[in-house]
């Protein structure tokens, strides 16, 4: 068992696909919260597999697409503050704020570093302790932890020079917000999987309980995907909505505790702004007050202008479900991975990225 | 972003690190979220840290059930 080929099985793949499109008698609308699972709909070639029986909308679940134009603003900002080393995931660094973006910003001499992993971060810091060292937290429920675990080594190592930009943000507000909105009519979730394995498949209950739909929390792998939504679709046409956990091998019902508790020795749940929603209360992570001295929002006050858009850009309606990429006028035209406009279309888990590579032109 | 890969534990250092391996790459993460972690298990790795120990039996136990609902298809 390496927990890969074995998910990839063909045959069982296509018989799961048959059983999907035999019980649902009319189509069914699904939302895929996360831009992993996007990617993996479109690399394996589901969607077509299920049209038109099973309709799939990509969701919001792009940390780097719903990151607020404002936000980059301030962390290009950042960047600038004299002697000090931004160091962010790769994700980031060609996502366009309301002027240029992060790359622009190392070319114009700003010290951008590119790291995989908050330690190597935490690693920055301890080489050049006369610099600050920002590094600009973004991601999910999944990445929160780790950077959690940095800011507490860096607590229990004395390292002063180690400062954290927070912009994460949590999951479920952001699928609340597109239900309490009810521009798209949506049957059903395919909850995140790496989500859940930090938050517990038992973070979705709420779907069914107040809104009255499934949700099947996924794997990434196309037998994952096939089976959670073979689940969803099953809910559905029974008129029986719930939770499912089709990915319980990564996934335990109440998660992983270790990193909850960290979370929560670290964070406090704060409003943040999302691209394409404005602002949503209780769905960020803002540092708790005793660790306000490596808050880089306070340490390093700096003012941006009030941000705006990329014109013409269609990321909020994308992000909200209730637009497909091919929709946007640039798509494909003005907006492309090597010319992007919007961050849709920068990250590699971005739904217009996802729809550019894979979709036919029509 | 939440990209996680299932890696095998094959060595833990004293302190949180552990050596793990996917397709003959080796690379050192951090087991501080899932303290539980031992040589021999496969760990879901993001961002240089193990986020969870994989479940052998539960895998097992899903593939079993969508071969049942896949062997219903095949008799359908």
């Amino acid at each position: 068992m390496k927990y890969i080929d074995e998910f990839r099985d063909p045959a069982l793949a296509r018989q799961l696909v048959e059983s999907i499109r035999r019980r649902a008698d009319r189509p069914i609308r699904l939302m895929e919260f996360c831009g992993g699972h996007t990617h993996a709909i479109f690399r394996f070639g589901l969607r077509q597999l299920l049209a038109p029986h099973v309709i799939l909308r990509s969701g919001p679940g792009c940390p780097v697409c719903v990151t607020a134009a404002a936000d980059l603003d301030r962390a290009i900002a950042l960047a600038q503050v004299p002697g000090a080393i931004l160091a962010t995931f790769g994700d980031m660094v060609r996502v366009p704020g309301s002027q240029g973006d992060l790359q622009t910003a190392r070319a114009h001499g700003a010290d951008v570093r590119i790291v995989y992993s908050a330690l190597d971060a935490l690693e920055l810091a301890r080489h050049a302790p006369e610099r600050p060292v920002i590094f600009l937290g973004v991601g999910f429920e999944t990445t929160a932890p780790t950077i959690a675990a940095a800011l507490v080594q860096a607590e229990s190592e004395a390292l002063p020079n180690f400062y954290v930009f927070s912009i994460h943000k949590l999951t479920p507000p952001a699928i609340r917000a597109i239900l309490n909105a009810g521009e798209v009519a949506l049957e059903g979730v395919i909850g995140p999987g790496h989500v859940s394995t930090i938050t517990g498949s038992d973070a979705w209950d709420f779907l069914p309980r107040e809104y009255g739909i499934p949700c099947a929390v996924s794997g990434f792998e196309p037998l994952d995907i096939l089976g959670a939504i073979e689940a969803l679709v099953r809910c559905v046409t029974e008129s029986r909505p719930t939770v499912v956990n089709a990915y319980a091998r990564g996934v335990r019902p109440a998660g992983n505790r270790v990193a909850q508790e960290l979370l929560a020795r670290v964070f406090v749940p704060a409003t943040a702004e999302w691209r394409g929603f404005g602002p949503i209360p209780e769905s960020g992570l803002t540092l708790r007050p005793e660790l306000a001295h490596r808050d880089a929002a306070l340490r390093f006050p700096v003012a941006v202008a009030p941000a705006r858009e990329p014109p013409g850009c269609r990321c909020g309606a994308v992000l909200r479900g209730v637009l497909e990429p091919p929709e946007c006028p640039l798509f494909r035209r003005a907006c492309t991975p090597r010319n992007p406009v919007g961050p849709c279309m920068v990250s590699a888990e971005g739904a217009c990225a996802a729809y550019f590579q894979y979709a036919a032109v029509e | 972003m939440c990209l996680a890969v299932p890696m095998l534990i094959k060595t833990i250092a004293p302190g949180d690190l552990a050596t793990v391996e996917i397709g003959g790459v080796e690379r050192q993460v951090s087991l501080l979220l899932t303290p539980e972690a031992r040589v021999g298990q496969y760990v879901l790795v993001h961002t240089g840290y193990a986020i969870n120990v994989l479940d052998a039996d539960e895998a097992q136990e899903t593939l079993k059930l969508l071969a049942e609902i896949g062997a219903l298809e095949g008799d359908a």
